[in-house]
């Protein structure tokens, strides 16, 4: 049995519910996004391009990514907090992910926003 | 008996060849799994992105790369990891809204999942990439 009292600090609720909430807006966005591909198939760039420039769909999309680093962020920490025990190697790592994620984020955003 | 002789004599099955995992710990491996590779292969999938709608010429750079054979299997068993981390993700929703977590609800749900997410796989996987 754990002893713990739960008030406080977060004891990881935060981010548990934004695990969740993180995909169940990924869940949306990906069955929007693979209907839009099944109707445009076979894809042009035309078409592709048209797609991600219309305003909706430009900041849905960023939303989505958004929600993936996030969502990936808290998975790969627990992953780590599972197998890997060393304090200062896990640091390191998680310190890693989280520079990754952000300039993830900035690829995203440049990527959308130079069409 | 005390509680140290209790803690020795345990059975541990942490030996990978000897572990054997029921359906639904088959499927939450297999999360996990899907989870770290798509992960691990963020960047490529940022770059395929990015190429795709850069101009009309990174565009054609992008059909080329994505023609590639190879690049279609990674591309198939990432499709495979991102419905599966979908699927099960749906599954665990469920689960955390108390939905179906009897043990027989719960491996026949874990069996869906497989049962859903493979077909899917080659499905959009031939839609998609072929």
């Amino acid at each position: 049995m754990v002893n713990r009292i739960v008030v406080g600090a977060h004891y990881g609720l935060r981010d548990w519910l934004a695990q969740r909430i993180t995909a169940v807006v990924m869940a949306l966005y990906t069955v929007v996004l693979a209907v839009a591909l099944l109707v445009m198939s076979p894809v042009t760039y035309d078409s592709w391009r048209a797609l991600f420039a219309s305003g909706p769909m430009r900041v849905a999309t960023f939303v989505f990514f958004i929600c993936l680093f996030y969502h990936v962020w808290i998975g790969v920490r627990d992953i780590f907090m599972d197998y890997i025990k060393p304090t200062g190697v896990r640091l390191v790592l998680h310190v890693i992910v989280i520079l990754l994620m952000v300039g993830y984020t900035g690829w995203a955003a440049q990527t959308l926003w130079r069409l | 008996m005390s509680d140290m002789t209790m803690k020795k004599r345990r059975p541990k099955y942490l030996n990978l060849a000897e572990i054997r995992l029921p359906l639904p710990g088959f499927v939450s491996i297999l999360h996990r799994v899907s989870g770290a590779v798509l992960f691990l292969m963020l960047p490529f999938l940022l770059y395929l992105f990015s190429s795709s709608l850069g101009s009309p010429e990174s565009f054609a750079a992008y059909k080329q790369v994505v023609a590639n054979p190879l690049v279609k299997l990674i591309l198939l068993g990432l499709l495979w990891a991102y419905l599966h981390h979908f699927c099960a993700g749906i599954r665990y929703l469920f689960l955390d809204l108390d939905k179906g977590v009897d043990l027989v609800s719960a491996r026949r749900s874990a069996g869906a999942v497989l049962a859903v997410s493979l077909p899917l796989t080659l499905v959009l996987g031939v839609i998609l990439l072929w």
